[in-house]
């Protein structure tokens, strides 16, 4: 116990609570009151209405909603498959070997360029031969790959390197071939790793703006490009709305993944 | 591990070569990912800044030009500027806030930190959004304001550097909570009672015994927070403010709003070389630290 006088106890806790409510409690609860206010002038908004919801959503808004969650899945399966083979080829090397150090550097980069640098990156590489993705849904869900490798990788080579190294190597020794070790000793071990790193994953696209807003098509519009017109427009209600919607599919979308995780680390 | 290595005859070279090679060839399906779509890309913006927007080469007039132009003097320097404020900011919030947490604990500690993990998942406009209904120029507080005391000039710094500065120091201080609660929690209790024992203030055994554990975890936090702050986006463009103009955003500007690819291109080379200079910055200290520390340990 660090402090045992009950005033200076009582002291730093009401710091803690006025800290907590304005970094953490007051913009959740703003957003949450805003989507069900019809005007806002006192302290408190007044003439609640469902409009807002009800708009958020309707046709457009829910299939930028739909959109999102596509571009969220394929992005993050997609870097999970790439963040866990490359972790998977890092903890096989030694960790002072050039292979898991190049590995290290290499995948850990994405993260260290700014998301608006991705984006741009994509645009001018991709809209003139070899290759034409300017314009495409591929774009967008590159982008977003990318921008989530590095947290896919560090979350998944972590596990790897604090594995057993004698479990894959006992199952060798007994006749097991590499592919059967990895298939059935390897990868299971690291399931809670790679479950973990897919959910933060899928948060992280669902809510990526930046290399969005740099590549995405008008035919391909995320959640997040549309509560960022709502806003510029004013409309600060409706965006309150969307971001409600976002924020509870996200949320959702985690709860299920970590009934998922808490089956994987049982076994 | 060790008895492992003990037991096992050493490989002779030959065999280790193999090893390395194939090591090499399953990396490279992933390598050959981040060099097609992140360094071919990076590469292509460095070739853009030397071409002027119909594809001919002009040497180095879109740098000359850039470098001297005080739109983007002023741009490297707001952004390091709201970036270190934004990092000290969180640095200094999320020590305390995790020093409370883990050493005046309360029931219901281990709920807020469940909070704290779960909202750094959260899309980082969220807090843009809410600063702006809550303190803009039509938000609630002024008009309560207004209504109250009409005479009061109206608040007016979301859109500015503060409302970012706040918006930012926000959204970055769970990143530094969470690091320094894991470090925490690893500091025997005991140490700390024998250090009251014997006398020590609250702020003594703060300074003296756990703060000196956290170093690395802090200098890690802050190169991270630091790093993140200066490439971000998201909150600045929420704000709406026009007069905070950082790197991303002339790098947006430019490309998205004026279609000028060859000056935006210019800008993100610029970017990404203080980025990557801030990284290995990140990388070098942490590893350093982290290595003291160990050694330290034993």
């Amino acid at each position: 116990m660090l402090l045992h006088a009950k005033s200076t106890r009582l002291t730093v806790w009401g710091f803690l609570a006025v800290a907590l409510l304005l970094l953490v409690g007051a913009p959740l609860l703003v957003t949450f009151m805003a989507a069900f206010a019809g005007s806002w002038n006192g302290v408190l908004p007044s003439n609640p209405t469902l409009g807002h919801l009800g708009g958020a959503l309707a046709a457009d808004n829910l299939s930028a909603l739909i959109v999102s969650l596509q571009t969220a899945l394929f992005a993050s399966l997609l870097a999970v498959f790439l963040g866990t083979w490359a972790a998977l080829c890092a903890a096989s090397a030694p960790a002072s070997s050039t292979v898991s150090k190049v590995s290290d550097a290499v995948f850990h980069l994405p993260a260290a360029v700014p998301s608006v640098v991705v984006g741009l990156g994509l645009l001018t590489a991709f809209s003139k031969p070899p290759l034409l993705l300017n314009g495409t849904v591929s774009i967008v869900i590159l982008a977003q790959t990318l921008l989530v490798l590095a947290f896919s990788y560090s979350t998944v080579s972590a596990a790897a390197r604090g594995a057993d190294p004698l479990i894959p190597l006992a199952a060798a020794s007994l006749g097991a071939s590499r592919l059967r070790v990895l298939l059935t000793i390897r990868l299971p071990l690291l399931l809670p790793a790679i479950v973990a790193a897919t959910g933060l994953a899928l948060a992280l696209c669902m809510g990526e703006l930046g290399a969005t807003v740099m590549v995405y098509p008008a035919s391909w519009r995320t959640l997040p490009v549309t509560i960022f017109t709502l806003t510029d427009r004013g409309a600060l209600f409706d965006a309150s709305a969307n971001t409600l919607v976002l924020i509870a599919v996200t949320v959702a979308v985690l709860a299920v993944i970590a009934k998922v995780k808490g089956r994987t680390t049982l076994r | 591990m060790s008895a492992a290595v003990l037991d096992k005859p050493a490989p002779s070279p030959p065999v280790r070569a193999a090893a390395a090679w194939r090591a090499w060839l399953w990396l490279a399906v992933p390598l050959l990912f981040v060099a097609a779509f992140f360094v071919y890309p990076l590469v292509q913006i460095g070739a853009q800044s030397f071409l002027d927007k119909s594809g001919a080469p002009v040497g180095l007039e879109n740098w000359r030009y850039e470098l001297a132009s005080s739109a983007v003097q002023t741009a490297i320097v707001s952004t390091v500027k709201i970036a270190a404020i934004s990092t000290l900011g969180a640095l200094v919030l999320g020590t305390f806030i995790a020093l409370a947490l883990s050493f005046v604990p309360f029931r219901g500690a281990g709920f807020i930190t469940r909070l704290i993990e779960t909202v750094v998942s959260f899309p980082s406009f969220l807090i843009p959004l809410a600063f702006s209904i809550l303190y803009g120029r039509t938000g609630v507080v002024n008009s309560v304001m207004e209504s109250v005391a009409p005479g009061v000039p109206p608040l007016n710094f979301v859109n500015d550097v503060p409302g970012v500065v706040l918006a930012e120091i926000a959204f970055y201080t769970p990143f530094v909570v969470r690091p320094l609660l894991a470090v925490f929690s690893q500091v025997p209790r005991e140490l700390i009672d024998v250090a009251g024992s014997l006398g020590s203030s609250p702020w003594a055994i703060v300074r003296t015994v756990i703060l000196p554990a956290a170093v690395p975890a802090l200098a890690a936090a802050t190169g991270l927070t630091f790093l993140l702050t200066m490439n971000e986006f998201g909150i600045i463009l929420f704000t709406g403010a026009k007069n905070v103009m950082t790197l991303p955003m002339l790098i947006y500007t430019r490309s998205i709003v004026t279609f000028d690819i060859p000056s935006a291109a210019v800008i993100a080379c610029l970017q990404v070389a203080l980025s990557l200079c801030v990284y290995c910055l990140y990388r070098w200290i942490t590893k350093k630290l982290s290595g003291a520390h160990h050694a330290a340990a034993r």
